[in-house]
Parts: structure tokens; sequence; C-alpha cells
């Protein structure tokens, strides 16, 4: 295995009550890489997220970031490994700018006596900054993310998970609510990500999303890893027959 | 419409957004001044109006926090009548004017605690039904606390938060009559502490989050329970406050004090320009809301129009301040 793994799960399962959601499921990760999670519903991907992020704890088996073993006991762990989910439902706040959305928690601020004011300017000033680097073309920073189409929403909440130097990024289901004509844009974004050194896991049941991101391809079946390649070495037939269990 | 001209009324939507409320308010002076020229501008009708709603318009700016959030809080009115009962019994039972003065204040935070706490470690299903319940509790126990009957006499400090007079000697010359009255300032001064809490601070910011998106606060990692207790207990203490100065206006605390009051607050953060389903609205638009309740009520009285028409006007705005907002919508959408 490679000297750049930034992630690995070993052996990771979880039970919920008589229910096995994961069983025995190893997962890893490298620096700059974009692995593609496929699976029926009710697979398992959505739980290995959540196990990921330190939403859910794993009943059994281990988590390494950067060769690390590491016990999560939130997402904010994570968060503070380098380790960003970007929500299905997005979770943005529609009434604010994108600026603020953005930072939202996590807001600079700057201190008048006793007391921490927000700073206006240097959010602005960090929002233009990080959306260049990105390239996500908005009208302003100001703009307020209600007003914003399905695609450019789905870049903010990319590029609120990315704005604090995360390392590895989770999306899931990042195209799925989205217009034909913006799908592109945000796997742009993705590639974009990967350029800049970033790791991404990427769940998607879009066969497309999977053929024009991903550098690796791993399938989950009733819980367990069913099969995993390369994406150069496997075909759309191949990863669609692994996702209804079927392997030559 | 051509095109210039259309472009022109779009780029005026925004200007109207942020100050269509001071126009209307200026409208209305200007029709009030009009309709009668010797009196509604005077010195001391001015006074008048403002001595009136600034303890109304503590409650509207505690309210209107509530909604930010989307929440609602129907109990501000027998909050205000709770802690100016309490202030009573704590000045005749002889306590320095020092504690009875924080009694109101008090006694409002605590309120507004119970509520938040209510609303947010109970699960109950919405802050109406907890403030509901709380609206009759408080004034209940205010009732309890007091025997149902009036208490009147306070200390000179009391009195002078809601009475109190700024002489303006300097500006005017000796013994001239003209004054600011202490509630206006204290008002100002609470007001914009509030705009700065809101605006510029991270908490402030959170209020506004959690009534936009109260997922999206809780993704970000924000206690949106904590905030809540905060802004409920908030809202209380403003109304404690508006006891405060209620018990220095009428020098009196009665079981009356404040009946239905919460439904005026409401009202005039509608008219203000705050959304009922939270995220919206701003400092400047309740005081707006506030004025245009004000100014409207005291003109009304000056022309002798009975107080039932008064009741069907101020409902009428209520409709016709939200029904304009719903156009500015559409039209903000269709560009």
């Amino acid at each position: 295995m490679s000297d750049n793994l930034v992630l690995e799960a070993k052996s990771v399962s979880k039970f919920f009550g008589t229910i096995t959601a994961l069983q025995n499921v190893d997962l890893h990760l490298n620096k700059g890489e974009v692995l593609g999670v496929v699976g029926d519903n009710g697979a398992g991907k959505s739980t290995l997220m959540k196990v990921l992020s330190g939403l859910y704890k794993p009943s059994e088996g281990s988590l390494f970031f950067d060769k690390e073993k590491v016990t999560l006991n939130s997402p904010r762990d994570s968060q503070n490994l380098g380790l960003e989910m970007v929500y299905q439902d997005l979770a943005l706040a529609g009434n604010l700018p994108i600026g603020d959305n953005i930072f939202l928690g996590r807001e600079p601020t700057r201190k008048v006596g006793p007391f921490n004011f927000l700073d206006h300017k240097k959010r602005k000033q960090l929002t233009e900054e990080h959306l260049a680097k990105l390239k996500i073309n908005v009208k302003s920073a100001d703009q307020k993310v209600e007003e914003l189409s399905g695609g450019q929403r789905q870049a903010v909440a990319i590029a609120r998970a990315t704005a604090f130097n995360a390392k590895i990024v989770l999306m899931d289901e990042p195209t799925a609510a989205l217009a034909v004509k913006e799908v592109g844009k945000v796997l742009d974004l993705i590639l974009n990500l990967k350029k800049l050194g970033v790791s991404v896991i990427v769940i998607s049941h879009r066969m497309d999303d999977i053929f024009t991101v991903c550098d690796r391809v791993m399938a989950l079946f009733q819980g367990t890893n069913f099969a995993e390649s390369e994406l150069k070495n496997t075909s759309r037939d191949e990863v669609i027959g692994w996702i209804m269990g079927k392997k030559d | 419409m051509d095109k210039n001209q259309e472009s022109l009324f779009v780029r005026l939507i925004p200007f109207f957004e942020r100050y269509g409320i001071l126009l209307l308010i200026l409208i209305m002076i200007a029709v009030l001044h009009l309709l009668q020229p010797d009196v509604f501008l005077s010195w001391r009708n001015v006074t008048n109006i403002f001595k009136q709603v600034s303890w109304q318009s503590m409650l509207a700016l505690g309210v209107f926090m509530v909604i930010v959030t989307a929440g609602i809080d129907l109990s501000v009115g027998s909050i205000i009548m709770l802690s100016l009962m309490g202030l009573a019994i704590a000045s005749k039972a002889g306590m320095p004017w020092y504690v009875v003065m924080l009694v109101a204040p008090t006694i409002g935070f605590l309120c507004g605690m119970f509520n938040g706490i209510g609303i947010t470690l109970l699960r109950m299903p919405h802050p109406f039904i907890m403030t509901l319940g709380t609206l009759y509790i408080f004034r209940g126990i205010g009732n309890l606390i007091s025997g149902g009957v009036p208490i009147t006499g306070f200390a000179e400090q009391i009195r002078v938060i809601g009475n109190g007079k700024i002489k303006l000697d300097v500006i005017f010359g000796e013994g001239a009559r003209e004054y600011i009255p202490t509630s206006l300032i204290l008002m100002i001064v609470i007001f914009f502490i509030f705009w700065i809490f809101l605006n510029h601070t991270r908490i402030g910011k959170w209020i506004y989050a959690i009534g936009g998106n109260p997922g999206a606060a809780r993704a970000a990692g924000i206690n949106v329970d904590r905030i809540l207790i905060v802004v409920y207990t908030l809202c209380g203490f403003l109304a404690g406050i508006g006891g405060l100065i209620l018990a220095g206006r009428t020098n009196s605390a009665y079981p009356n004090a404040g009946l239905q009051s919460e439904l005026d607050a409401i009202a005039a953060v509608i008219i203000g320009g705050a959304s009922f389903f939270g995220g919206r609205g701003t400092v400047l638009g309740v005081f707006a809301g506030v004025m245009i309740m004000g100014i409207l009520r005291n003109g009304l009285n000056l022309m002798n129009v009975s107080v039932f028409w008064q009741q069907v006007l101020i409902g009428s705005i209520i409709i016709l301040a939200v029904y304009i907002d719903v156009l500015r919508r559409q039209l903000a959408t269709r560009t």
C-alpha cells in the first residue's frame, strides 16, 4: 500500500441492536485521491460515512488518520483531524449570505476590549479568496444562499467543508438534486479539490459521476466489502453488476 | 414598461426594502401634521408618544428576537405584569430603591429562562404551547402575590425611569418647558445594544442562522438549545425592563397591566418587516414598527377616533404590511 495513506478503516463493523449495518469493512484513501463508494440502498454506504465522520462509533474495528489510530467521539473530532462532511441536505441557512454560511460556527472575530465582535471585513476577504481558489463563480460573497441555484448551493456547501484546510472531504450524493447542466460544475469542483491535494470520498448512484471524477471505486453489498478496483481496470457494466451483487 | 424604466424600478426595490418603512413613518407624520397642525408635532405630544411606546418597545424587541428564531413568545404581557407586581411588593416591603429596581428585570429574566428551558428541555412541540401556558401561569402568579389589587406609590428613583425629564434649558433657555423623556434615552440605548448584539456578535449571527435552518446551525456545531434558552431569557429580561419603565410611568402596579400587549408586540414586529417563519428582520424595522403603532394610536386619539376604529385600522395595517411584503418578494424573485 502506498505511503500516501491519509485515512484507513480496518474491519469496521456496526450493529444496531440485532441489525448488522456493516461487517468487517475495510477502506483506505490516499492523498489527493477520489474514491467512489457505490452500493444499493441499505448496503451500508451512509453508515460507513457516519462512522468515518465520527457521528457513529464503530461497534468493532478501528480508524487510522495519517496512519495513527484514533477514536472519534463526535464530528468535531474528525473535523479537528481534517475531515469534513458535505451533507446531502446541504445544511445551509438560506437567509444568510454565502460568506456567513461558509464560516457559520467558526466566524472570524476581533477583540474590542473584553468583547468579541464579528470581523465582517475579514470574513468577506477570506470568503472571496476561498471561492477564487476553488474557482467558484458567484455574483458576490454577500449574496444570500436562497438566491443561488442548486449547483451553486452545492458549491457553497463544498466551499464550507474545505474552508479550514480540510484534507479529506466526504460527499453524500453531491449531484443527486441538481439540474443536468449543473452536475458538470460540481464534478469540476471535485476535480479541483483533487488538484489542491484534497482526498475525496464520493457516494453516488450515478455512474457518470463515478467515471468522471474517481480514481478508484469500491462497492458495498449488504454491509460488506464486495468488490474494488482502480477505475481504469473496470467498466460501468461491471460496477452496476457489483451494486446488484453480481460478480463474474 | 421599457427596459430603462424597468431597471430603475428594479433598482429601487432594495431601497424600498431597506427604507420603505421609514418612508411610511414620514408620510404618517406629514398627514397627521396637516390634520392636527397645532398639536401633533408639539413637543408635548411627541414626547408623549415616546413615553407611551418606550415600555411597549421592550416587549417588541424581545419578541422580535424570538420570532427571528422562528419561535413565538405569547407570555411577555404576563411577564411585564408579574415583574411589575414583584417590583411593587418589594417596594411595599420597604426595600431600598436599588433593590426594587433590580426586581423587575430579574423576574423577567427568570420567567424568560423558564420559557426557554420548557421549550428546549421539555421538548414542547412548539413555543406557542409553552408560552401560551406561561401566559396564564405568570399572570396568575402576579395576581396571587398581589391579591389581585393594584399597588401604588414607588420611590422617586423608580419613577424617574418611566417619567423622568431631562431638561433642555441649555438649548431653549432658562425655565424652558422642552425636555427629553428618560425612557426615550433608555429605549435608544437598549435598542442600540441589541442592534450590536444581533449584527456584530457570533451569537447574534447564530440566532439568524437558527431561524434560517436549525439543521444547518446544528451541523455547524452550534448548540441550538442553548441559544434558544438565551433568546427566550433575553426576551423575558426585556419584558422585565418594560415592567420597570411601566412602573415609573404609572406609579402603580395593576392586575391588567400589559394585558394583550404581547399581541401589540407581535404586530409591531410584523409591521416592521420581520418574517414569521424566522431568519428575517432588523432591529431598525422593529423600532419603526413600534413607532408606526404608537403614532397611529396617538394620531387617532388626537382626532377623537373611537378605540374600536383604531382596532380595525391596526388590524388592517398588519394585513396590508404583510401583503406588501408578499408582493415585494414576488417582484424580487421575478428579476
